[in-house]
Parts: C-alpha cells; sequence; structure tokens
C-alpha cells in the first residue's frame, strides 16, 4: 500500500479513455463499478469538451456481483454497438472489474460483431495513466495496421509523415499539433495521419503509407511508434521540438530522415525568445534556481530551456513516470543534480522545500507546492487544469511555443529592478517580498499554513538576535536557501551559534 | 404529538393537512431504472466530510481509480493540506505477497507521523477492498486499541458497489453513531439535527431552535469529535438530509425517535421542517409564528426575483444526490416551475414521503437509471433547465440545453430560510446567464 495525497496520473483505463475519446469512431466498454463515471468529467469539465467520452461504463453494484455480472458486460457490448455504431471498439476491466474476472476479451468475443473488437489488458494495480494511454494506442495501431503491401515509390512527391501522440487531456496538444503541423508544411512534408487526436480507425489503417512518423509526446506514443519502426520501417523521430533549440534540432532531424530544406522554416525571425532573452533586463534572469518536475520527456526538454534558453540554473530535476527514467537520469548528469523519480507528491513537496528554488516548472501538483511554499511556478506538463486549457492559441512547442514558454516562465517572477527594490528597502510596509510579485496583484493573500513534513530536520543551531534579524534583510525567495546554507557552513566549522559574522563568512565562502 | 396546533394559515396549514393524509400512501408515478449511471460513488462525500469534522482525517483504503476521483470530484484541487488520503492498494497487496493489515498499520502509522493532530481516523473501504473481502472493521478495532485514547477508527463503506454519491454521508453518520455516548434514560429531551450541514447554516438553525425555547440541541455530525451528543430514548431526531437512511435507522437502534418532516429547502420546506420540532416540544402556535416569521419574509422575498425567471419553465432531473424530490418540491411548490421528470439514485419513501405528498401525482419519478435512455427522454421532452453532474452538464449545453449541475446544490449552503433565495438562484443563473450572453 502506497499513501498518497495527491496522484500525478490515473488509472491506466483513463488513459484508455483519453485515446478513445481523442478518436472518432471508437467506442470504450469499460467494466467498472457505479463511481468510475467520474472519468467523464475530466473531459467535460476540465477540457471543456462538448461531447460526452464515447465510454459505456457497465456500472455494477454489489447485487449484480457473483450473479450476472458477466450478461451486464455483454448486455452494455451489445448495446453500445446498436447505440453508437462504432467503427472499432476496445473493451477492458477497470481496477475492481479486474478482481472479479470476468474476462471482457473472452465475452466480447463471443457477441461476433461485425467491427474490430479490441481487448485492452490494463493492470490496475501495476501501472498508471499514461501506460495505459501508451498500450491502448499501441493496440489500436497493432490491430488496425498489421503488415501489409510496401509503401508507395517516394519519388515525385513531397515527404509524408504521420504525428503520432497528440490525445484528449493533453497538456496544450491542441495549439502544438497546429504549431507543428505549420513547421512540417513550410519544411514541404506533408501530412498523412494525425493520431489519436481525430483520428479514426480507418485514419489508423492509413499510419503505414507515411515514409516516417513525429512522436511528439513519447509518454502517449512511443510504443506505437516503435512498432510501426519495426513492422512499417518508419523511422521515428523522437526529439521533443520545445524552445528554439529543441525545435532547431527537430528539423535538423526531419532533413536527416527525409532531405528537405530547412531554410524557410529556420529564417531569422522564427522565434523571438533569442531576442527577449539577450534583451538587457533579462540580465536579471541569470542563474535564477529552477526546480523542474514533470512527465519525463517534458521535463528534460523544459530543462533544457531553462538552462540554455532563459540563462537559468536548473537545481533539481524530476519525472513522475518511471518509463522512462533512464532519460531522466542522464538528463540530470548533464546539470549535475541529484534525479528525483518519483510519484510520491509528499517526495516531490520535500525536495522543493530543501532546494528553495525561486521558480518551479512543475504540473498542477507543483503548483501546490509552490502556492504552499510561496515560490514562483508555471506549469509545463500534465497533470494540469482547468486553466491550462486556455481559450487563445498557446503552444508550448515549435517556434511560437517558445515565445510562450518565455512568457509563461518569467512572468511568475519579480522583475528585475523590483527585485532590488524590495532588497535595498526590506520594512516597506506595502512594498516588501511577502506580497510577492507586485504585478500579480495577490499581495494581500494571507500565508497558508505550512504542512507538517515540510521543514527540515530541527538543528543543534542557533542565532543570535543580531544575525537573525540580519538575516530577514535578505529576500523571502532566498532566505530559506540562505538559512541552510549558513548553518551547513556552521556546521562544518563546529560553530554552535552563528551570529554576525558567521553570517557574512558563510556568504563569502558560498560566493566562491 | 400536539396535532391541534395549526399556525400560519396560508402554506403551512396545507403541508401539514397533506402530510396528514400521506400516511395512505399515495400512488407515485413512479418508475423503476436499471442500466448504465451516470453518478459518484459514495467516497466523493470525503470532500465535504472532510471540511466538516475538523479533527477528523479519511483514508480510503482502494486504488489509484479512488485517489484520482477524490481529486477530480473536487473540481479544484482543496490547496490547503487536505485532512484526506488513500491507501494505495497495489500488486503485492493482492498477490498475498503483503498482508493487507500489516500494510494498513504501516501506512496509519506513516499518516500519524505526519498528522498528529488527528482525532478520529476513518477507514473508508472502497469497491477493490468490499471485492477483496478486507476486513476493515477489525482493522478499525485493532487500530483503535493500539492508539487509544490519543485516536479513534471508524470505519464505513464509500465504494461505488454499494454507495451513491450522498449515501457514502449516510455511511459515515451510520458509523460515527456508534462513537455517540449513551444518553440517561431520564435525560432532558434533547434535538439532534442530522447531516453536515455548512457551519452557518448550523449557527442560524441553532439560533432558531433557541428562540423557539428548545433547550438543547445538538448537530450531527458535530465539528469536533469530542463533541459528539450523547442518544438515548429521549432523543428527539430531525433529519436535515433526505439521504440518511441507515444513520437514521442506527439513531433509531439507539432508542432516538426521528421527527418525520419536509426537509429545509425553501421557506415552507424549512417552516415545515420547524414545525416538526416545535410540535415534539409542545410549542404554542402563537409562539412558533412569531419566531419563524421574519425568516418566512426575508425567505418569500428572496425567491421573488428567481421566480420571476423561473416560473412556468420545465425542469428535468437527473440522478445524482437523492435531494431530486426535495428539490423539485421547491421548485414546483415554491417557485412554480414544473417538474417533467425526477431522477433520483435511491428513493427512500419513507424519508421522502412528506416532500412526494406535495408533488403533482403525475409527476414522473425515475429510481435508478439508464444514461443514455434517459438522455433520450431528456431531448425527447426538451425541458427548459436541466439538473445533472459534470459529466453530462455541457455536453447538453453543447447540444442546447440549458444546464444546472447538481453537484452545486450539495456542495454549497442551501438550507433554511436565509439560504431559500441562493438555492433559487442556483436554478436561476443558468437561465439569466442564457438570456444575457449575445455570443
Amino acid at each position: 500500500m502506497q499513501l498518497t495525497v495527491w496522484t500525478y496520473e490515473g488509472p491506466p483505463h483513463v488513459g484508455a479513455i483519453r485515446i478513445a475519446t481523442a478518436m472518432r469512431g471508437v467506442h470504450y466498454v469499460l467494466h467498472a463499478p457505479q463511481g468510475d463515471t467520474y472519468a467523464d468529467l475530466l473531459f467535460t469539465m476540465i477540457e471543456r469538451r462538448g461531447e460526452r467520452p464515447p465510454v459505456t461504463y457497465t456500472t455494477f453494484q454489489a447485487r449484480d456481483l457473483g450473479t450476472d455480472t458477466a450478461d451486464l458486460f455483454k448486455g452494455a457490448v451489445t448495446a453500445a454497438y446498436e447505440r453508437f455504431a462504432p467503427q472499432a471498439m476496445i473493451v477492458g476491466a477497470s481496477c475492481t472489474a479486474e478482481l472479479i474476472q470476468d474476462d471482457p476479451a473472452g465475452l466480447a468475443k463471443a457477441i461476433n460483431l461485425p467491427i474490430p473488437v479490441i481487448p485492452l489488458d490494463l493492470p490496475s494495480y501495476q501501472k498508471k495513466e499514461s501506460w495505459g494511454a501508451s498500450e491502448t494506442f499501441f493496440q489500436l495501431v497493432r490491430n488496425l495496421a498489421p503488415k501489409g503491401e510496401a509503401r508507395a515509390p517516394s519519388e515525385g512527391r513531397r515527404p509524408l509523415c504521420n504525428i503520432l501522440g497528440p490525445t484528449a487531456l493533453g497538456f496544450h496538444h491542441r495549439d502544438d499539433l497546429i504549431e507543428i503541423r505549420r513547421l512540417l508544411e513550410t519544411l514541404g512534408v506533408d501530412i498523412n495521419v494525425v493520431a489519436p487526436l481525430g483520428a479514426t480507425p480507418d485514419d489508423l489503417r492509413r499510419l503505414p503509407d507515411a515514409d516516417f512518423n513525429v512522436v511528439l509526446y513519447p509518454e502517449i506514443a512511443d510504443t506505437a511508434a516503435r512498432w510501426l519502426e519495426r513492422t512499417h520501417g518508419q523511422p521515428a523521430i523522437r526529439t521533443i521540438p520545445l524552445g528554439v533549440g529543441g525545435t532547431r534540432d527537430f528539423i535538423a532531424e526531419v532533413v536527416r530522415v527525409c532531405g528537405v530544406d530547412p531554410r524557410l522554416a529556420l529564417a531569422e525571425g522564427a522565434s523571438r525568445l533569442p531576442w527577449w532573452s539577450r534583451s538587457v533586463d533579462s540580465n536579471y534572469l541569470t542563474g535564477k534556481r529552477v526546480f523542474v518536475f514533470g512527465e519525463a520527456n517534458r521535463a528534460i526538454a523544459a530543462a533544457r530551456v531553462a538552462s540554455e534558453e532563459l540563462g537559468f540554473e536548473v537545481v533539481g530535476l524530476g519525472a513522475y513516470n518511471r518509463e522512462f527514467a533512464r532519460e531522466v537520469r542522464a538528463a540530470a548528469e548533464l546539470y549535475g543534480v541529484t534525479p528525483l523519480i518519483t510519484d510520491d507528491y509528499l517526495a516531490v513537496e520535500r525536495a522543493v522545500a530543501e532546494l528553495q528554488p525561486e521558480l518551479v516548472l512543475g504540473t498542477q501538483m507543483e503548483r501546490h507546492i509552490s502556492k504552499r511554499l510561496k515560490i514562483a511556478c508555471a506549469v509545463i506538463s500534465a497533470p494540469s487544469h482547468v486553466q491550462d486549457y486556455p481559450a487563445r492559441y498557446s503552444p508550448q512547442l515549435g517556434f511560437e511555443g517558445a515565445n510562450v514558454l518565455f512568457d509563461t516562465w518569467v512572468h511568475p517572477l519579480a522583475m528585475g529592478l523590483e527585485e532590488h527594490l524590495l532588497t535595498m528597502f526590506r520594512e516597506d510596509f506595502e512594498f516588501n517580498d511577502a506580497a510577492g510579485p507586485s504585478h500579480l496583484g495577490h499581495g494581500s493573500a494571507p500565508t497558508p499554513a505550512p504542512s507538517a513534513p515540510v521543514e527540515a530536520a530541527p538543528s543543534a543551531i542557533s542565532w543570535t538576535h543580531e544575525a537573525k534579524a540580519e538575516l530577514a534583510k535578505i529576500p523571502f525567495f532566498v532566505r530559506g536557501k540562505a538559512t541552510r546554507n549558513t548553518e551547513q557552513f556552521a556546521v562544518q566549522r563546529g560553530i554552535a551559534l552563528i551570529d554576525l559574522e558567521t553570517l557574512y563568512d558563510a556568504r563569502s565562502h558560498l560566493a566562491r | 404529538m400536539a396535532r391541534h396546533l395549526l399556525l400560519d394559515r396560508d402554506n403551512v396549514a396545507s403541508a401539514q393537512l397533506a402530510r396528514a393524509e400521506s400516511t395512505a400512501a399515495r400512488p407515485l408515478n413512479l418508475h423503476k431504472e436499471r442500466g448504465q449511471r451516470e453518478v459518484f460513488c459514495g467516497l466523493t462525500g470525503i470532500i465535504w466530510l472532510h471540511r466538516k469534522m475538523q479533527d477528523a482525517f479519511f483514508l480510503v483504503v482502494g486504488s489509484r481509480t479512488c485517489a484520482h476521483l477524490i481529486q477530480s470530484a473536487a473540481g479544484v484541487m482543496v490547496f490547503a493540506e487536505p485532512r484526506f488520503a488513500t491507501a494505495i492498494m497495489e500488486e503485492r497487496d493482492l498477490a498475498g505477497m503483503a498482508d493487507a493489515n500489516e500494510e494498513l498499520d504501516r501506512v496509519v502509522d506513516e499518516l500519524l507521523a505526519r498528522r498528529p493532530d488527528i482525532k478520529l481516523l476513518f477507514l473508508v473501504g472502497s469497491c477493490p477492498s468490499e471485492v477483496i473481502k478486507l476486513d476493515l472493521s477489525r482493522a478499525a478495532e485493532r487500530l483503535s486499541l493500539k492508539y487509544t485514547p490519543a485516536l479513534k477508527v471508524v470505519n464505513y463503506s464509500g465504494s461505488g458497489i454499494e454507495t451513491t454519491f450522498t449515501q457514502g454521508e449516510d455511511a459515515c453518520l451510520a458509523a460515527l453513531v456508534g462513537q455517540a455516548p449513551e444518553a440517561a434514560l431520564d435525560a432532558a429531551p434533547s434535538l439532534l439535527v442530522v447531516g453536515a450541514l455548512p457551519d452557518i447554516v448550523e449557527d442560524q438553525f441553532r439560533r432558531l431552535f433557541a428562540q423557539l425555547g428548545i433547550p438543547k440541541v445538538d448537530f450531527f455530525p458535530p465539528r469536533r469529535s469530542g463533541e459528539i451528543a450523547a442518544i438515548g430514548p429521549n432523543t428527539r431526531v430531525l433529519l436535515a438530509q433526505p439521504f440518511l437512511g441507515d444513520t437514521a435507522q442506527k439513531l433509531a437502534a439507539r432508542g432516538a425517535v426521528r421527527l418525520s418532516a419536509p426537509f429545509p429547502f425553501g421557506a415552507e420546506g424549512t417552516t415545515a421542517w420547524l414545525q416538526a420540532a416545535a410540535e415534539a416540544w409542545r410549542i404554542s402556535a402563537p409562539h412558533f409564528a412569531r419566531v419563524v416569521e421574519s425568516g418566512r419574509i426575508r425567505a418569500k422575498r428572496a425567491l421573488e426575483g428567481p421566480r420571476e425567471t423561473l416560473k412556468g419553465k420545465r425542469i428535468f432531473f437527473f440522478p445524482d444526490s437523492q435531494l431530486e424530490p426535495s428539490l423539485a418540491r421547491f421548485v414546483t411548490q415554491e417557485l412554480g416551475m414544473i417538474a417533467v421528470e425526477v431522477g433520483t439514485p435511491y428513493l427512500n419513501r419513507d424519508l421522502a414521503g412528506p416532500e412526494l405528498d406535495q408533488l403533482d401525482p403525475e409527476t414522473r419519478i425515475v429510481e435508478g437509471q439508464d444514461v443514455d435512455l434517459q438522455l433520450d427522454r431528456c431531448r425527447a421532452a426538451k425541458p427548459d433547465l436541466v439538473v445533472c453532474g459534470l459529466g453530462l452538464a455541457n455536453p447538453l449545453e453543447a447540444e442546447g440545453f440549458t444546464t444546472k449541475w447538481s453537484i452545486e446544490l450539495v456542495f454549497s449552503p442551501v438550507h433554511g430560510f436565509d439560504q431559500a433565495g441562493d438555492l433559487a438562484a442556483l436554478f436561476a443563473r443558468p437561465l439569466v446567464r442564457h438570456a444575457r450572453l449575445k455570443v
């Protein structure tokens, strides 16, 4: 058993629902008790979809157990087929139905529907949402696009690719897709199929027509892309076009795979980020300590942007999904930080409290943590919430995405000169660091009660009154770090009482 | 009970009359339906219960789905430290590689180290814990012994195979009855108001009961676990919510006597509800009328505006909280709406009787659900307002319907005279908004 307050990922069947909801002409019959229908609201409320997800839940109750839950399932499959007339159906069990072992696969097969019925085996007690989405997409692709005849020769036509990964309840997938589609078209590449978002089962059957695949979201599409690579000989582009560097690398890879001319796409002015970052007012961003946590691939790419394109210092890097742990470890090594691979919200909270970053780039969960610890935060990855599904065009990927990243990551920080003024005049009653950046306008927000476990272990070290007062003159957002560093410095030197001397000694020592 | 008391000539009297006749169980236009249900499970109640009892903590013993459900159903995740968590069962717990009880003890230890302030711990059963027959009542006994007297541990089930949405509160409160001290046989009569009410509503009712002259009034659940009222044969129970059937039974088993009444929604519902208590205490009609008068007038005045918007409009209730019959009574009787269909996940005819008696006997009442068939009926009926859950609201809006999410009806203060206007406004707002928007 694992004690969980908030969870980064839902169960694997929620991943399957994300795929079914993204597609057209697919219906999912889920053997599940009542209550599991809550998953619908993720789509209708958080993403504001105007359609119910194409899911029939059997919603069995205690009185059905041991009598006719299998009949209930069969009835649900037949009724769903008749009512929704899907081109293909996926069937499976949620966590509770997995325990009662009704065998949805066998039951569905026995009904012998005249459409492909694809059984899903999603072990709820081992796997999670992203894995479930990935596995579902893979099973759909594998069943609908089996090995067939060779592709049309590529002579005399533009290169053709599939874009794989955009799905329902994806973090900015809607706008990323517009951006990347435009980029590929500028490069002279035609798009064969986008999947799962908006694809029908017939579209999946056409996947093998493309020359290569673009894997925009590996957590959703990597398994399917690897299978397509093996079975249909389609190379996959896995570079995530996040930030200017990532987008340039992505273009280079497209060029390598299909030999198009990159000049138009790389034309000067493709992104404002480089100039915005070089503009002198951005100087104060230099070395800002940033903690990055989220979906693994996104966190890795975001750390690169933070470091190379905004000049931040990455002080922590981690991911909640273990499927790409190796990649996260490799990236963490790049920044000389300890990788944090955990789906335990409390462990992440402890790490943030310990590292005292000036900015957290995370998920909806880190938004909680940062709010509680009063640290600036921008959301870079799912899980996200209703405010991360904006009405405006707001891609994360591509050159326009890089502009968006600059804006959204810099916005939560106090502005450069403001920061100086806060440091100079500590005692101003209406303009002080505890009030937060003045342009965010929530200065009067009361300090939330800190949760119990985030404080550092009590130390045997004490501070003189003077030193404590001096410490209070350091801005709020670096005070925690300064306290910790000074105490560590004192411990190393066997100093039990920190006075003004120790404080400034520590400062000069750490500044070296 | 003092039947001869007739007061406030107009509606109260007729309500009383209707109630007197209701013993003859009027036939209802009742349909039972079975199929896909689009409702929450009982775990969802934790979202409001964990804020109500300030020293209680809810530990769900379940799956990742349970944890995900609670945080998703909360709509916005609560930024403050939540007083709930999930002990997520994993493969090793199910495969017998780990002893579930030892694991649970470990998780509780971990939790208490983190939250030493907890005085009452609810172990909440879920679908998977019920299916594998994990005995949480024994676990609760064991843990209670281990941590006594600092902590009491109580268990209930919020599983979807046994409970629908608000039934979770019922199961929780029914379990809590066991923690109530025994009242002496000769204890002074006391009134127990049952159902988790917002603090402000509780305070309003407390003032009204005091003005009526009922000296001892307790609320259940209390705000703190140490304040659970003693229960005995001199306890008179007034349910504040219609979904508390099991709790009512548990209280009856302790000798408490339930006062039958409509529920305190709107001017009429609140008057009749208070009157049931007043009658039990033999409070004179003129005094009762005097005490409730100002509240009644305020409530009626507050209903005038929304009534203008809602009068003659047709309303369709999808099943959600079991509040539906009471709300249908309120919107038809006090706001002049027409109820096309009143869906409810479960109909307790005993508790809902006084409300049902005041509905038009032709009103179609549907117990249970087959969501696809119900959507067909809703589309055919073309109601002016659809009350439904979060999974259906936006899709119906996209089809051109005007909807009210039902979850707001259990998440906001809606009971009593001074919330009557707010309750009516919840129904009126979607229509007002539709009229206002030009995009």
